[in-house]
């Protein structure tokens, strides 16, 4: 009872938080904002007990994404240019992909229901096999780094790529060889 | 932000505690939640808060920007090299029980903490990387401007 009246408040929180984004056009304003539904959505993550995501949500969407976004900001500009055509086209393509997303969820299985299609499959022998085989508490720990290892080595080398191009882009090494080449010339 | 005395000395209190905290995260990972991405973006944020507050020249005294740079390859390397490890070993890749046969439980440790340092360090260059590369810009922002 009381967990599905912190949800809710969570949640209309949420929408509010979302709404304002949307309404404000100081980017400032914005960029704080969008910090707030990551740690609102963070707290949605500890209601469902799922204690690792909501720090990853936390650290990574509170912290370092407003981080990031404000040195956006001060490369670009402080302002939301206000919108010269009217809203209503993408207002129905956003409310037609809405319903059809919840229209998607009544297929889904209840939350923590054990004879979920997810927690049938290789989830019993994951949770067994990590206190017997693995004997590490933090079962999210064992699947990530051991059960499923191969994985998270695909995910540390996206954040590589990720962190390469961005470098590349940003940091402009090209331009400062291409001038040294113009001075050589 | 050279005026502002108490945001300068409450970083100055807080960066060693956020790196300690980032220390936890990382090696307590097997107990507790978090892991080598938590700690890896905690351990950034400390250089990032310190950046921020200073400036940059100052963070990149501490944290250089080719040591940085080193630690994002160096991370992917400790990860796909502890898997090349337990190949040697005449395992599967990635099979941590090579890492020690007789207690395969204690190889498995090993092995997940040797891979959740290659994702910390990775993460934590990354991190840093992209805040030098987006921070090393002009123009620097005034305190006004916001």
């Amino acid at each position: 009872m009381v967990a599905t009246v912190i949800t809710v408040i969570l949640f209309t929180m949420l929408v509010l938080t979302a709404l304002a984004i949307v309404r404000i056009y100081s980017l400032f304003a914005v960029v704080m904002l969008s910090g707030v539904f990551s740690l609102l959505s963070a707290l949605l993550f500890v209601a469902l007990d799922a204690v690792d995501v909501a720090f990853t949500e936390a650290a990574v969407g509170a912290g370092i994404s407003t981080v990031l976004m404000l040195g956006t900001i001060a490369l670009t500009a402080r302002t939301q240019k206000k919108a010269t055509r009217s809203g209503f086209v993408p207002f129905v393509v956003v409310a037609v992909t809405g319903v059809a997303l919840v229209y998607g969820t009544l297929d889904m299985p209840n939350f923590g229901d054990p004879t979920a299609p997810a927690s049938m499959h290789v989830a019993p022998e994951y949770m067994t096999g990590s206190v017997k085989d693995i004997d590490v508490a933090n079962v999210v720990t064992s699947i990530l780094a051991s059960y499923r290892g191969y994985d998270t080595l695909g995910e540390t080398a996206v954040v590589f790529t990720a962190g390469i191009g961005v470098l590349v882009l940003l940091s402009g090494l090209g331009r400062r060889r291409r001038e040294d080449e113009e001075e050589d010339a | 932000m050279q005026h502002h005395l108490i945001l300068r000395v409450i970083t100055k209190m807080l960066v060693g505690t956020i790196i300690l905290f980032a220390f936890y995260v990382q090696f307590h990972g097997d107990f507790s939640p978090g892991g080598g991405f938590q700690a890896g973006v905690i351990m950034a944020v400390a250089f990032i808060l310190y950046g921020i507050v200073f400036n940059l020249s100052k963070v990149e005294q501490v944290f250089p920007p080719w040591l940085v740079h080193k630690l994002v390859a160096l991370g992917v390397l400790i990860y796909a090299g502890t898997g090349i490890i337990s190949l040697f070993l005449g395992y599967n890749f990635l099979d941590y029980d090579a890492l020690n046969p007789h207690h395969p439980s204690h190889g498995q440790h090993w092995g997940i903490m040797a891979v959740e340092f290659g994702v910390g360090v990775t993460v934590t260059g990354v991190m840093v990387a992209i805040y030098y590369a987006f921070a090393g810009r002009p123009p620097p922002m005034k305190d006004e401007d916001w």
